[in-house]
């Protein structure tokens, strides 16, 4: 049996709110499958589970507050013996758990646990409402009256699809009566095994929620602080000819449907994938030491329109032809607007990329996302002099800059990535 | 199509590619991604839907005559015809 950990979504998340559980106890799991959705400061992250097996049993429950690392579910992996699920009496990390107040409404969701629910029946249950916090904020929305309705989900609890039937008319009618919805009992459940400290906490929002903006922005700061406070960089610059790859790009969006037509930034990005080859020192991470990685997963760094950034990760990007990564960046980049990503994508980039699109500053000088040990840097392409063939002429120019982590490479090491990089921007029919 | 009706369609999904800003507010001659914040991802997510909603296909070297809306609805316009 193993335990599903929190997942680490970067180095600046601390903890994860537990929204919806997607699985529940006995279900077949399969690696990419999606298990639940968490609420981090990057957005609701769909968390996804890597290894096949059978979920067990939860640890935690829709409502939690725990931090990276902490056990969210027992599972059974493939070729385990089997366990009969029993009451958890392992020692829980810290959680915050929410503390239902008479003005914030129903407590929030129970586990399914034996011990749970023998312990539910001992205490006031008629006060008690078992409830996802997504069923909860709908209904409390639509002053739906939780009492009235039987869930659906597990244990019984109300389920979002329990209250949108209840709005449609098509189950009981709620009846309304506030009185019975202030609900002042406090979570008790599992509560010998948490620490004493609770803090109140408002329940999780299904997406973006006030405050997500500027909890976008504290994610950000913290990283970029312990970037600049850890990590000493180095910085190199180098001027490519882009004559030949936009002229590639032309030629080959003439001859596609605007739908499948791509971007420079795809090329940026293959030609990084290609150039790791030779450099796979930039393609790793700082843990009390140089860690190279085998995939390469690119980070790409997208801007937010309210604010703030998100770096989902193209993965394996060197094994994806340009219009995989295309189609992986038109999937991608509408999430991370939406704060909708997975978790495989915002936790294990191992280089990112920052480019500035069209009509943008012509350098960017990137601060490197820790643990990673490199970012490279795309400015606007522009129309500049240049000496080609012994000849001065006016050519699309890209200013490519790369920083370093220099407690890990040296600027030789960059030097050769950019050169390899130009290398590979020169021959786009080859990306 | 009409002209009224070729605006309502860019207002519309440009209300969707930004939706904090107010297209409407756009004067004809203002640079659309400039005036709205777009960046080149979303200009070419906007065009794409502006195809399949009207049915006009915009080649890449007429990106030029979209830079603007009162260039973008004279294209459009003169395209469905």
């Amino acid at each position: 049996m193993t335990e599903f950990l929190m997942p680490s979504l970067g180095a600046d998340m601390e903890a994860g709110t537990l929204v919806e559980w997607k699985k529940k106890p006995g279900d077949q799991l399969k690696p990419g499958d999606i298990i639940a959705e968490v609420e981090t400061q990057k957005g609701l992250i769909e968390i996804e589970v890597f290894e096949a097996g059978i979920l067990e049993d939860y640890l935690i429950e829709e409502g939690d507050k725990v931090p990276v690392g902490a056990p969210m579910a027992k599972l059974k992996s493939e070729g385990t013996p089997g366990k009969i699920p029993e009451k958890d009496s392992e020692t829980h990390p810290i959680q915050e758990k929410e503390q239902a107040t008479e003005s914030e409404g129903p407590v929030p969701s129970d586990s399914i646990s034996e011990e749970t629910s023998s312990k539910e029946k001992s205490s006031e249950e008629k006060h008690r409402i078992k409830a996802s916090p997504l069923a909860r904020s709908i209904a409390e929305k639509n002053n739906v009256d939780l009492t009235s309705l039987t869930g659906t989900g597990e244990g019984g609890a109300i389920t979002k699809a329990d209250v949108e039937q209840a709005m449609a008319g098509e189950k009981e009618t709620p009846k309304q009566s506030p009185e019975t919805t202030a609900v002042k009992d406090t979570v008790e459940k599992k509560a010998e095994q948490e620490t004493p400290s609770k803090q109140v906490m408002e329940p999780p929002a299904p997406s973006s929620k006030p405050g997500q903006q500027e909890s976008i922005r504290a994610a950000v700061a913290a990283a970029m602080s312990r970037s600049n406070r850890e990590i000493p960089h180095y910085y190199l610059e180098k001027k490519i000819d882009m004559l030949a790859a936009m002229s590639w790009l032309k030629d080959t969006n003439r001859q596609r449907e605007i739908s499948g037509r791509l971007l420079p930034a795809v090329l940026f990005i293959k030609a990084v994938a290609k150039a790791i080859d030779s450099t796979p020192a930039l393609n790793a991470v700082w843990d009390n030491g140089l860690q190279l990685k085998n995939e390469v997963n690119i980070g790409f760094v997208i801007s937010l329109r309210a604010g703030g950034l998100l770096v989902p990760a193209i993965r394996n990007a060197d094994t994806k032809n340009v219009d995989e990564i295309m189609t992986a960046l038109n999937d991608m980049i509408p999430r991370a607007r939406a704060l909708k990503l997975r978790s495989s994508e915002l936790s294990d980039s191992t280089i990112t990329i920052t480019s500035l699109g069209e009509n943008g500053a012509e350098k960017v000088f990137g601060v490197i996302y820790p643990p990673q040990v490199a970012i490279v840097g795309f400015g606007s392409i522009v129309n500049e002099p240049l000496v080609h063939d012994g000849m001065l002429a006016v050519r699309p120019v890209l200013h490519v800059t790369l920083a370093g982590d220099h407690r890990a490479t040296d600027g030789l090491t960059g030097s050769r990535f950019l050169e390899a990089l130009n290398n590979h921007l020169q021959n786009p029919e080859k990306l | 199509m009409t002209r009224e009706e070729i605006q309502s369609a860019i207002f519309e999904l440009l209300k969707k590619t930004a939706p904090d800003t107010d297209p409407t507010s756009l004067k004809p001659d203002e640079n659309i991604r400039e005036a709205l914040n777009i960046d080149s991802f979303d200009a070419l997510q906007f065009l794409v839907a502006l195809n399949e909603k009207l049915g006009i296909d915009i080649p890449e070297e007429d990106y030029g005559k979209t830079a603007t809306l009162g260039s973008l609805t004279d294209y459009l316009e003169e395209k469905s015809q």
